[in-house]
Order: structure tokens, then sequence, then C-alpha cells
């Protein structure tokens, strides 16, 4: 399965990650390789076989709906690359315009 | 005899009997390091004044008969994917976290910290435990203390080569395709992989989810089974990991010494196909049959889907997932943020291509085509019906045998740079390897003996789930027969410790 350097483009924006130079040939090259190989995959019959995510047996962990001590403002905001009062600081989300 | 040449259970006993203090141990391991970590590069961090500190405080502890935790006053190191909140830095090896500062312990460091084990530093990895040689840490590859053009294997290279290299007697690593074994074959010490969810994965930095296991690396199989028993156990933050109600945390120590007799040794003929260096294989031969005169009875098994369909699946699964996990490094709450961004959207591309090195970037990229609409079914789905065949194959060997040996790594160490061109290459690395993660079933590695070259080679043991017990056990049969764990690397020979009265 070989990926075109126009596919690759679209992983990467999907992904979020901003390719430059020659990243674009490089990894279509690498992933079109990756890809060859696990599609060896094609080749077993599965279709009686359900899907396993989860190799243990376990579901629906849950606990009570009770508050419990987590971080403290400080703490969660101790690694923010900027930061205002208790509010990590980011570029602008909504266009001007957009609603109040 | 230096310090460091005791293993932590020798470190145990002379701490006990007042042979030598924490504070001694410490210090000779703090000199090690000092010593080798330029030319091995093991450690990316040393808390020398906080290491220091603990270790005093154990021995005013004992000096005062104060009750004391399993581990109290020996040296640990831990791989640099788990949370510590002591002002080290948790990095990943990783310029996207860079110099980031965990707000909180993991599960396992606040385990340890509570047997009054000795943090000493936080070991070099493959960047986000995505590598099988080291070579993908941001911060400079590890060197094999056997061979130092050679790889001490991936991703926890550091604590593989820190153990190999005697600068701590034991150290955590992370496991989620082979990345606990297949460097303690390399380096020549043992590291186990537990069955998914005995170890609570909370403060471990998110690979592939359903996969990644913490697991120790020790010079002995005691060693590491005191580490396991320290470890081990339900922890109500980690929704993955198993009730003790349902799955109890036994003895790993008990009964080490006693032989699983009669033993069926399940040998896959998967494991001994094309790609196995000859060398390898003849070492690991040897030790099995070492375990036929032990009175163990060889029996050929097939785990059809074990090898090239577990790698391809793996590599599907894995990626998938960590195209998911890896989402959250987008420069908004922490870690690096570009300085050069035109908008929010333009803010993650930058941050995460500046950040990220290029397996990692490959690897988020694979997962994501595995995921994207139109590809879903074809790939992660398709690779979640193969696992299930791999875990079946499993299942019905282990109705015949009472655990699965084989070589843990195709090939003895590579050379620095001999596989970093080719991905490919790099990731069969892990082909026996990456079954056991996706069958959740526990792992370990012990060394077996040296090529010709006088490199290590690892025999791989695998058992069924919740049996690490009886895993320790078997290996320990082989450890008693043999003494891999006495020869030293040439360059870890020296005297680095002050006179002791210890052993």
């Amino acid at each position: 399965m070989a990926l075109s350097r126009e596919e690759v483009l679209k992983v990467a924006t999907l992904s979020r990650i901003r390719l430059t130079g020659g990243e674009e040939e490089r990894f279509a090259t690498q992933l079109s390789a990756i890809l060859e190989y696990v599609d060896k995959l094609r080749g077993l019959d599965t279709e009686a076989v359900e899907p396993l995510a989860h190799a243990l047996p376990i579901h629906n962990v849950l606990r009570p709906d009770e508050p419990r001590p987590s971080l403290a403002p400080d703490q969660a905001l101790g690694g923010a690359p900027e930061r205002a009062g208790d509010c990590f600081k980011v570029p602008r989300v909504l266009d001007e315009d957009a609603g109040a | 005899m230096n310090l460091t040449d005791l293993t932590a259970c020798q470190w145990r006993d002379a701490l006990r009997e007042g042979r030598t203090s924490s504070r001694e141990a410490t210090d000779a391991c703090l000199a090690a390091i000092e010593r080798l970590n330029p030319i091995l590069r093991a450690f990316l961090s040393v808390d020398a004044d906080g290491a220091r500190r603990c270790a005093d405080e154990v021995d005013r502890r004992r000096a005062a008969r104060e009750p004391l935790g399993l581990l109290a006053g020996i040296p640990v190191a831990v791989k640099d994917n788990m949370c510590t909140a002591d002002g080290q830095p948790t990095t990943c090896a990783s310029r996207i976290l860079g110099s980031w500062r965990a707000p909180y312990d993991a599960h396992v460091v606040e385990r340890l910290r509570a047997e009054g084990a000795v943090i000493v530093g936080k070991t070099n990895l493959d960047e986000f435990a995505m590598g099988s040689s080291t070579e993908n840490s941001a911060f400079g590859t590890t060197r094999n203390p056997w061979d130092t053009e050679r790889v001490p294997g991936g991703s926890s290279g550091g604590s593989a080569a820190a153990v190999a290299a005697r600068m701590v007697p034991f150290a955590l690593g992370s496991d989620t395709g082979g990345s606990i074994r297949q460097p303690a074959a390399l380096c020549g010490v043992v590291g186990l992989k537990p069955t998914y969810g005995r170890v609570s994965r909370y403060g471990l930095v998110a690979f592939a989810s359903s996969l990644d296991q913490i697991g120790p690396f020790g010079r002995t199989v005691a060693d590491a089974a005191l580490l396991l028993q320290a470890t081990a156990g339900h922890d109500p933050r980690d929704s993955t990991s198993v009730s003790e109600k349902d799955q109890p945390v036994p003895d790993y120590l008990a009964a080490l010494d006693e032989p699983v007799l009669p033993l069926r040794i399940g040998v896959p003929r998967e494991f001994f196909g094309a790609g196995l260096d000859p060398e390898v294989e003849a070492v690991v031969r040897a030790a099995l049959a070492v375990y036929e005169r032990l009175g163990a009875r060889l029996v050929e098994v097939s785990l059809p889907h074990s090898t090239e369909f577990a790698i391809a699946t793996y590599y599907i699964v894995a990626t998938s997932e960590a195209s998911s996990n890896l989402a959250r490094y987008d420069g908004v709450h922490y870690g690096r943020r570009s300085s050069d961004h035109a908008d929010m959207i333009d803010m993650y591309m930058r941050s995460r291509a500046q950040g990220f090195g290029d397996e990692v970037k490959r690897r988020i990229m694979l997962g994501t085509y595995a995921l994207s609409a139109g590809y879903y079914d074809a790939y992660y789905k398709k690779a979640l019906r193969v696992r299930r065949l791999i875990r079946r194959d499993f299942e019905e060997a282990f109705r015949r045998v009472d655990c699965i040996m084989g070589p843990t790594s195709p090939t003895a160490a590579f050379r620095i740079g001999e596989r970093a061109a080719d991905p490919l290459a790099m990731y069969l690395s892990d082909v026996y390897t990456v079954s056991a993660n996706l069958a959740a079933i526990p792992g370990a590695s012990l060394p077996c003996g040296f090529t010709r070259a006088g490199l290590p080679v690892g025999l791989q043991i695998l058992s069924d789930v919740f049996t690490e017990d009886r895993l320790l056990r078997i290996a320990r049969m082989y450890e008693r027969e043999t003494d891999w764990s006495g020869r030293a690397p040439p360059l870890a020979a020296g005297p680095t410790a002050r006179r002791g009265g210890a052993a």
C-alpha cells in the first residue's frame, strides 16, 4: 500500500503535525513500507473472529460519584507555557465576530 | 569486591546485619554513575542530594529501630517515562517535555518511596518508549556496557545498561512490545514484564494503554522478584489494574528456590525460524538442554500468529493507541509550545513538529491512518481480530505446557546506527516479544550466555496470566545451574567503591 505525498500530508494534518522540507517524501516512503508489511494481515481469515481490544476481561470500572482531592490550581498550571491567573493562556480560538 | 557488585538482595541482608549503611550503598552507586554515565549515558538525571537525604533517613530509622520497608535503603533507578514529583524532570526522552516536572509521583514511584528505596535518578529511553535501541532518545543514545559501539536495546535501554554496568542494583522499566525483555537480553540482565494489570500504570506516561506494563530489571531473578513484590497490586487510580480479590499478589520470594517439576516447556517452532542468528540459537538451545537435565520436558508447540502477524498487529494496535495518547502534547497545558504559530491549530502543528522526533511522528501518523475513516475496519479492527487469534494461540499452548521458551531477541546487540535508517528492520527486533503484550501474558528474559564476540544472549520465558511466581521459580531453576550474573562488563570493574565491610 503505497502512500502518495498528498495522503501523507492529509494524515499529518489529521495528526496535527506540520511536515516540512523533504519530510513528506521521506515519511511517504517509510510509511508505505510499513503499511505494505502490515498488509500481510489481509491474508488471514478472521471472518468468525471477534475483535479483542483488551486482553483482560475488566469492564466498567467505576467509583462512587464523590469529589476527591485532586491537583491544586498551582500544581495544574505549573507547566503552563503561558498563564493568565488561573487559566492556561492560548491563541484565540473563536473568530472576532463569533457570538459572545 | 566492590560494593556495587552486590545484588539488591545482598544489599538488603548487609544493611539488615549492619555490615554497611544505606549512605555507603548510595555513595557507591553515585560514584559508579559519575564514572560511567559520561560513557554510557544511562541516566538522564541524577538526584544525588535527594538520594543521600533519603539514604540518611533510612539509616536513621534503622538505628532507631523504626519499621522499615521491603527495599529500605537500596538504590534504584526509574525509567524517565514514569512521573517523579521530587524536582527531577520527567522527559520521556522527548523535546516536547524537555524540562517538564510532574506534579505527582507515579504509583510505582510512591511504592518505591513507601518501601524505603533510594531513587538515584531517571534513566534514558527511546522517545515515549517507541523504539528497540534507545537511539530514538532526543538526548543521545545509551551505550551497551558490554560493547560501547553497540546499542543496549530499547526502549528501556537506560535502565538495562544501568543495572548491567552496576551503577544501581535494580531498576524499573516499561514494556509495550518488548521494551524490558529485549534490552535485558542485549545487556545480559534479568528483565520481567508482568501480566497486564498486575502493576499500576498510574503515572506511567502512556504509549499504548492496552499493552504498557511496568516491570523490574535486576542482575538476578531474586532482585527482579523483590522489585516486582514492591510494585505489584491493585491501584484504584488505574482502572485497568486488576483487583487483589480476583488476583491476590503472591509472595514472589518465598518459594523462589523451589523448582517447578514436572515441567513441560513449550518450544515454538516459529521462534526458531528464519531471521534468528545461529549463534543466538545455539546459546538458547544450550539453555534449554540445561532444563532437560533438570528433568523438564521440551514440547514442540506452534504459535502460528505470533511472529510476523504479531508484528503487523502490534504496529497497528500500538500506533493507533499512541496516536490517541500522544494527542495531548499540543502545547496548551504543558510541554513545549511553539513561538512561531499563526493560530491555535498552527500552534498544535508546529509544537508537535518541533517537539517530536521522527519515530514518534511516524507512529502517530501510522496510527492516525489506521484509525481514519475508510481504513478503520481494514487496519485497526482487523488487527484486533488477529489479536484474539494470538491470544488463542497462547491459551491452546498453555493447555499443553507450563511455559514457553525461546530467544528473547533474534540477534545480540547490533551496532549504533546500523538499523536507524530502516524502521522496519528495527521493528523486527521485537518479533519474539510483541505477542506477549498483545495477549497480556507475563514474560521474562534471563541471561543465558554470550556470543563469541562477548555479547549477551537472553532466554525468554513466557507463562500464563498471573503466574509470575511460577515463572520466577522456573527462571531460578536455570539461574542456580549457571552464573551469568557473576560476569561483569569490563568497564564496570574497577575501584569505584569505598572499602567497606559489606559481604
